[in-house]
């Protein structure tokens, strides 16, 4: 009889009361992957989407053509905003769980991503986040009680209660708006590459999406338009295995295909993700055009504060992971060069512990949800247009009497 | 005065654009060294260079978004999507993008693009190169929509539109790209020549962004067109006899309202005439803003005269159109059954 074929309808590795099983993942060893020039041709490169760019072995010393040489002082200014970041998310979710904040999504096992490709890139270079990119902003150097107050969508929210908790932007910090609608951000990081380059400007783009929001038509229009016009823009997928798990497959592979070089890298080597990013910058810089990099992480957080991974996926997971956590992984590397110690670690944690909380102690004066100054109503009628029409002007007014009785 | 017929006029306002401001870019299929497939970008890159006059990929989506990134970066993009019908794999990316970017980042950040697309039927374009999708955009806050009638305006208005701060969705009623069209497909094509608003300074003007024109003074009923309707509702009310007011949107939103209601709350009758499908399409708010504004001045039911609530079929476009007979029968109607 003739097998009739099914449909395959994939599934993860592990489901809850399962032990976690990561045996589909192809890891390279830490420095076995040669660097290519940055004008390489394509073919120079391809063996970079199928390996792994790997620089932290496992007895934490960097290895390799990969390794960045980064000064141990910028290692630990690495260090300092990955946990800056997870303890200022930490706190962010313990608020969500207190009903202080309607919704918060932790970064936790990602923040290298953010930290180190920021860090590798210039200030006046555009960043266009997705939903775990808030270690861009920490990076930068924003604020993090104005990443409070958006969360609050208080007084001092710079989207003025207009935007959900974490949808940040930065206009002066050179970092776009978030969309609640995936990977639109994708042609438009391409976009503003393109003006650039358009304008004779040496400024390049940079956006993240996860490989599950690589399945949009946004991806597939900004790598092509990336690709024919070559613009100086660095185009991420985060694959945090939420999408993909289980399935053998490369992400960054997709680049060849539009005629863009792609490479995979350990998304929780701090130091490979510096240089694959600083690699990928300088062949903007150059004029040769985009990189797809596919950061290798793991989600060790729930999707949200409005879902329980314990729910769909094995509890501790994570602890199986089998790139580790990206912040012990740099904390173990800088005692082994003996740029660090535990000492000095316990003690950062504590003053950026103390740094969070006198953040949210000012975030707060500018009102919560519960108490406190509010924004006035009246300004959700601001900035729909650049000058308000007379339909809203009218609208404005009829809230006015709506509101009035109660203020 | 040069006289210029629709595709001229626009062409013009690109040119004008194009050479007042460097941050003016045009993007779109074909629109580079071929010029457009109706020719409204005939040779801007020849003029203007590759890199001010881009050919894209065949990607609305794509070409919208990347025009929001340019935007961001301080260029002012116009592009151009093919036929209207093809704007939806872009709808994303404008409803959610373009429109509410200055929104949700509270004035932060903006995209000033301003997006053409030649709408309507009349072609034999069949239901992917024929739709009116005006009401589908007009219902979307945070852009502006624009409709122009004949050259003259098709030029102001475009040039107002990219000098805007706002995205603007410019369409451009293709069955007028050549001369004014009554409605009657038999008789003889009529050029812009011989149309007064044919003549179109050679220069940089703008016809301003919301506000109607009253084209037509009239006492017993007011008729409500945009875009190609406007010419077939000329030769309605001037077969009907009936001393009509016609009043041309040319900007549908922000609507201009006032001049609207004005002239309902004096003529005590209203048509509102589209070709686009008539469920829940433009004509609908039309009617209900002449309704609240104007009920106890009105002496008739207010009458939608649209296209049908089917797809553009292709066979039987004469059937569908909105023409000079469908307005005469609802013109004759509201003057009948006043009160």
């Amino acid at each position: 009889m003739m097998k009739v074929p099914r449909l395959h309808v994939p599934r993860p590795p592990a489901r809850p009361g399962e032990a976690p099983d990561f045996s589909y993942l192809q890891i390279s060893p830490a420095g076995s992957l040669s660097r290519p020039d940055v004008t390489a041709p394509l073919t120079d490169t391809e063996f970079l989407c199928t390996g792994m760019v790997r620089v932290l072995d496992d007895a934490h010393a960097a290895q390799g053509p990969w390794n960045p040489h980064l000064e141990p002082q910028e290692l630990q200014v690495g260090l300092r905003h990955m946990l800056l970041t997870r303890l200022f998310d930490q706190r962010m979710q313990n608020i969500q769980r207190q009903g202080r904040i309607s919704f918060y999504i932790r970064s936790l096992g990602e923040e290298a991503v953010s930290v180190a490709q920021t860090m590798a890139l210039r200030p006046d270079d555009m960043l266009f986040p997705a939903y775990r990119n808030q270690g861009a902003h920490i990076a930068r150097g924003h604020n993090i009680v104005e990443l409070m107050c958006q969360c609050l969508s208080n007084t001092k929210d710079p989207c003025k209660g207009r935007q959900m908790p974490i949808m940040y932007h930065w206009a002066s910090g050179n970092i776009f708006s978030i969309s609640g609608n995936l990977a639109t951000q994708y042609p438009q990081a391409v976009g503003w590459a393109m003006a650039s380059a358009l304008k004779g400007e040496d400024r390049l783009a940079l956006a993240w999406i996860g490989e599950g929001s690589s399945a949009e038509a946004d991806f597939h229009h900004g790598m092509t338009f990336a690709a024919v016009y070559r613009a100086p823009v660095i185009l991420n997928i985060v694959n945090n295995q939420c999408f993909a798990g289980g399935e053998q497959r490369s992400f960054a592979a997709r680049g060849p295909g539009y005629g863009i070089p792609g490479i995979r890298v350990d998304g929780n080597d701090f130091l490979a993700l510096h240089a694959v990013t600083a690699w990928a910058a300088e062949r903007a810089r150059r004029g040769a055009g985009p990189t797809l990099i596919e950061p290798v992480t793991y989600r060790a957080a729930a999707h949200s504060t409005s879902d329980d991974p314990a729910r769909y996926r094995p509890k501790d997971d994570w602890q199986s992971w089998p790139l580790g956590d990206p912040v012990e992984r740099l904390k173990q590397h800088l005692i082994t060069i003996g740029e660090w110690s535990m000492e000095r670690h316990e003690q950062l944690i504590r003053e950026l512990d103390a740094h969070v909380a006198d953040c949210w102690k000012q975030a707060q004066q500018a009102g919560t949800m519960t108490e406190g100054p509010r924004l006035d109503p009246r300004t959700m009628f601001d900035d729909v247009l650049a000058i308000t029409p007379p339909h809203l002007l009218r609208q404005r007014q009829q809230l006015d009497q709506e509101i009035e009785p109660f203020t | 005065m040069p006289q210029m017929n629709m595709i001229q006029a626009i062409n013009s306002a690109l040119d004008v654009m194009l050479e007042r401001d460097a941050n003016v870019v045009l993007m779109g299929e074909d629109v580079g060294y071929f010029g457009g497939v109706f020719r409204c970008t005939d040779g801007l890159q020849r003029k203007y260079g590759e890199q001010r006059v881009l050919d894209t990929p065949i990607a609305e989506g794509g070409i919208v978004g990347a025009a929001i990134g340019m935007g961001v970066h301080g260029l002012k993009p116009v592009v151009e999507i093919q036929f209207a019908d093809y704007a939806y794999p872009a709808f994303d990316q404008i409803v959610s993008e373009l429109a509410r970017l200055r929104y949700r980042t509270a004035g932060e950040f903006h995209a000033a693009v301003t997006v053409r697309m030649p709408c309507g039927g009349g072609i034999r374009g069949g239901q992917t190169h024929s739709q009116s999708p005006e009401g589908i955009f007009t219902h979307v806050c945070g852009i502006k929509v624009v409709m122009p009638s004949n050259p003259y305006d098709a030029k102001g208005l475009l040039i107002s539109a990219i000098e805007d701060e706002d995205p603007v969705i410019f369409f451009e009623p293709k069955r007028i790209y050549s001369g004014p069209f009554d409605g009657e497909p038999e008789k003889a094509a009529v050029p812009w020549s011989a149309h007064p608003r044919g003549d179109v300074p050679a220069g940089h003007y703008t016809v301003p962004l919301s506000r109607a024109e009253i084209i037509r003074p009239g006492k017993d009923v007011t008729v409500v067109a945009y875009g190609t309707m406007v010419h077939v509702a000329q030769a309605a009310v001037a077969h009907s006899g009936i001393d009509a007011e016609i009043i041309d949107l040319r900007t549908l939103s922000p609507l201009d309202a006032e001049t609207l209601c004005e002239s309902v709350n004096r003529t005590g009758r209203c048509v509102i005439v589209h070709e686009a499908t008539r469920f829940g399409g433009f004509g609908a708010e039309l009617s209900a803003t002449v309704q609240e504004a104007c009920f106890w001045n009105l002496l008739a039911p207010i009458e939608r005269v649209t296209g049908w609530d089917t797809p553009y079929p292709h066979a039987f476009e004469w059937e569908y159109f909105p023409g000079p007979s469908r307005i005469t029968a609802a013109l004759r109607r509201v003057m009948e059954e006043s009160r």
